[in-house]
């Protein structure tokens, strides 16, 4: 392992966050110098028993240098937040059509699971200059995804939904590790992010052994669960239909309209009375402890996969 | 005394009966509410929870010079970095300069004769005890590995440790901040000498006022979330637990609600302490003393809005992000000015290098990196870079070792005299104060380098490729420690055979220095009238020579 795999910026976004890191170091470096100078010329120049010339500073000429090294402190902060804020915001939001992979992690390992329906554990492949978009959650504790080579990080929690998108422009193997604190070998919760050329992605996913992907493993799931039995048009069960529905605004019993993101669906399987939908009474069991969390991934997809205009990836808004 | 023996005894002996000699048995100390003899309990208690706490890191230290650890297990080691976490914070850093130099000498500088409230002082020791004593369980049972920070569902409902007792020991030890604060606030409105304006005070006391009023109102909240933690533990409650409707969030938002303030209950007394020892030793009026009460005020405020910006990558809104990122440069300003005030101090003053003023001299340097450190932090994208990593840990041991333990040990260097009657060996004072400023750039530069590379916090093993920062690192701890154990020992050896200090030593202009060393149980033989500030030195008069201790 060297420690390229840690340090080279392996995106754009990490190239524009090393020049504020940069930045920030040059402008820290210039006021420690400053301030070391300053005392080191004070303590010589001041030290008891010199013949430096000494008297008070007039009042006014010290509440104009008070007024004068805070307005500049403020500006300089400033300055910095801005230049901070921008890079944040134009990394907001992941461009329309990204790759979607998931990630589930638990202790201490992290299972990966690809469109294509291809899985794998503690590694993360994927294609260089095309945007992808993690949609990640915990099975347990908390956890964090760090991917130092993307300057990128964040925390996983059970039972809820974080993402975290990039476009990676340079192929090559990475450290790949958890960054918050999950017990006994959280140390060792690492792994690799493998970034490839588009090509070798399309290449490494055929070579692959085959299941189906993930949405057609999740249609034969809604089956084998007994979810269709009330979710099809022809049900006696009064169900909602749910075709069309993630992505889109849903108004619910209590009044609330809510975006059927990832989180409302999965939230929806395993409590099922918390958002009850307007015009449908509260009758469907929980599966929570029926579905396991790749389960619930595969189940996702297919819903997802139900809705025409999913790529469009409305659930962020 | 009794009058028979008055003749005989020597004169300057009569003016020195001081609160040392109200009595020599241990229930004199132990039931004492004479707010000095508090002073001391707390001084010798977090004392020995600071070199616990200072035990615990020097193993995790070594174990780190190998990237596969060297003697531990990796759930001995997580307990290990835990107990180092939760002791010096809650039993050390928090209590540090309020409970001791705070308590002793309050009521000297603003002229009372004790606190508001002497037993409720008391019960406040008495209370860290009981915290204490829940810890030191938790030490014997074998520890805890949730972090300091106990986050759930971690803590809640995966960790096979101690976690109940250990949060039952900081909730108390809470209440033992809150009784403090509220004495403190009290005794500042009420008890000021005749004459002793608000703008007066010296800025210690206003770093007391300002801590207190963060311990009294932020506490409380960490009080709540260690409890909802212990409910949903012991009994299900599923306040954070998601499964159930829970937010593991939620627990985070508390938690720091207090834990950043609490960062401020550490470093505003140490911004005290360096105030009164700049003065001193550099023979000047405070530079802006307005301007320092103002930035103090506007920390503690601002202080209470910040809290977010440990969640950047938490799973909270992008623009609650912004909002706190942007909070967060604001609270620095006053920091920064506060920095610029001191070095205005030192201008055209008569600066001597006595050990107070070294260790003085190396909080500013450490708090000035501590500080800049801190607007990375503070930018978002950075903090999503760098969170969680040796960056951090490397940031706020800065400010907390390198800002407030300087700040602590210039303080008890400062005023040991007037504690103790008696001058320590100023060479080997002088050397530690060095030592430990060197001790501390040796162990954590190299931490904020890896920390960059991407080296996270908290692993037992790691990868090789940061084994030589870990390996420098671990060296800078031992030099701390020699830094650490060398006051013990020449402190130690004052109390026995240390030239005896007069009442001031240092020649210092405080309302505490005119009153004699060890002062008097009830502070002052007469009561103070206040006509003048505590800084009123006069820069053009030739300095005075301190007198200074050689004696080891």
């Amino acid at each position: 392992m060297s420690l390229d795999q840690f340090t080279t910026a392996a995106s754009d976004y990490a190239h524009s966050i090393d020049r504020l890191f940069w930045l920030l170091v040059i402008v820290s470096g210039l006021i420690v110098g400053l301030v070391s100078v300053i005392i080191v010329v004070f303590l010589a120049k001041y030290r008891r028993g010199s013949k430096a010339k000494r008297s008070e500073m007039p009042e006014w000429l010290s509440g104009e240098v008070e007024i004068g090294w805070t307005a500049a402190t403020l500006f300089l902060f400033l300055f910095i937040f801005w230049w901070a804020s921008t890079r944040e915001l134009i990394a907001l939001t992941p461009p329309p059509g990204a790759l979607e992979i998931h990630v589930v992690a638990k202790q201490w390992m992290w299972r990966i699971q690809h469109p294509s329906g291809v899985r794998e554990i503690d590694e993360l492949h994927v294609p260089s200059d095309t945007p992808v978009r993690l949609a990640m959650t915990s099975e347990d504790v908390i956890h964090d995804l760090y991917l130092p080579a993307l300057r990128l990080k964040q925390d996983i929690l059970p039972d809820r939904y974080t993402y975290l998108w990039f476009t990676a422009t340079k192929t090559g193997t990475f450290h790949l590790t958890c960054a918050e604190y999950c017990g006994t070998d959280h140390s060792v919760m690492a792994g690799k992010l493998v970034i490839v050329a588009p090509q070798d992605y399309a290449r490494w996913t055929a070579a692959q052994p085959q299941g189906d992907d993930l949405a057609h493993q999740g249609e034969a799931l809604f089956r084998s669960l007994g979810c269709s039995g009330c979710h099809t048009p022809g049900s006696s069960v009064h169900a909602p239909d749910l075709h069309g529905v993630y992505g889109h605004l849903v108004q619910l019993a209590d009044g609330r309209t809510v975006v059927a993101n990832e989180a409302y669906l999965r939230d929806s399987i395993l409590l099922p009375n918390k958002d009850i939908v307007a015009g449908y009474s509260p009758i469907m069991p929980s599966f929570s402890g029926v579905a396991t969390a790749g389960q619930l991934v595969e189940l996702l997809a297919y819903l997802k996969s139900l809705s025409s205009d999913a790529s469009r990836d409305g659930a962020q808004q | 005394m009794t009058d028979m023996t008055l003749p005989f005894a020597p004169v300057e002996e009569l003016g020195t009966e001081s609160y040392l000699d109200e009595g020599h048995t241990v229930m004199s100390w132990l039931g004492t509410t004479d707010h000095k003899r508090i002073a001391i309990l707390y001084a010798l208690s977090i004392t020995v929870f600071f070199f616990i706490g200072g035990v615990a890191i020097a193993l995790v230290r070594l174990e780190l010079v190998s990237p596969q650890g060297l003697f531990l297990t990796s759930d001995e080691y997580n307990r290990l970095f835990t107990m180092h976490g939760i002791i010096m914070v809650w039993f050390f850093l928090v209590p540090s300069i309020p409970a001791t130099m705070g308590n002793f000498m309050l009521p000297l500088m603003i002229g009372a004769e004790d606190v508001a409230f002497p037993r409720l002082n008391l019960i406040s020791w008495y209370l860290y005890v009981i915290g204490a004593a829940f810890t030191v369980y938790v030490l014997i049972a074998g520890g805890v590995d949730t972090g300091w920070t106990f986050y759930p569902p971690f803590s809640s409902n995966y960790s096979h440790s101690n976690v109940v007792a250990a949060a039952a020991g900081v909730f108390v030890v809470g209440f033992s901040s809150i009784a403090t604060g509220v004495n403190f606030l009290t005794t500042i409105h009420m008890l000021r000498a005749p004459g002793m304006t608000w703008f007066r005070l010296p800025l210690f006391v206003w770093s007391m006022y300002t801590v207190s009023i963060v311990m009294v109102l932020a506490t409380p909240v960490l009080a709540m979330s260690l409890l909802l933690l212990t409910a949903e533990r012991v009994f299900g409650l599923p306040i954070f637990d998601a499964s159930a409707g829970g937010d593991p969030i939620l627990f985070q938002h508390l938690f720091w609600f207090y834990s950043h303030p609490a960062v401020y209950i550490m470093i505003l007394p140490a911004m005290g302490v360096v105030s009164e020892v700049l003065a001193c030793f550099s023979r000047k009026h405070v530079f802006g003393y307005a301007f320092m009460v103002y930035a103090m005020f506007t920390i503690a405020v601002i202080g209470f809005m910040v809290w977010g910006h440990h969640m950047f990558v938490a799973g909270q809104s992008p623009f609650a992000n912004l909002v706190f990122s942007f909070l967060s440069f604001i609270v620095a300003v006053p920091s920064a000015i506060k920095v610029f005030n001191w070095l205005g101090t030192m201008y055209r003053g008569h600066i001597g290098f006595e050990a107070p003023m070294i260790y003085a001299l190396g909080f500013l340097g450490l708090f000035t990196i501590g500080g800049l450190t801190g607007l990375f932090l503070a930018s978002v994208p950075i903090d999503i870079a760098t969170t969680d990593s040796y960056f951090v840990v490397a940031h706020f041991h800065t400010i907390m070792v390198g800002g407030t333990v300087s700040a602590y040990m210039a303080g008890i260097h400062y005023w040991w005299p007037k504690v103790t009657g008696r001058l320590y060996n100023e060479f080997w004072a002088q050397f530690a104060a060095i030592t430990m400023f060197l001790g501390f750039n040796v162990t954590f530069l190299p931490q904020f380098i890896m920390g960059w590379e991407g080296m996270p916090r908290r692993y037992h093993i790691y990868p090789e490729v940061f084994q030589a920062y870990h390996v420098i690192s671990s060296f800078g701890a031992l030099i701390l420690a020699v830094a650490y154990l060398m006051p013990l020992i020449y402190l130690s050896l004052s109390l026995i055979n240390g030239e005896r200090a007069g009442d001031n030593p240092w020649h210092a202009r405080g309302l505490e220095w005119q009153t004699s060393s060890p002062p008097p149980k009830k502070n002052f033989r007469t009561p103070p009238r206040i006509d003048r500030d505590p800084y009123d030195y006069d820069v053009r008069e030739e300095p005075p020579e301190p007198k200074i201790g050689k004696a080891l």
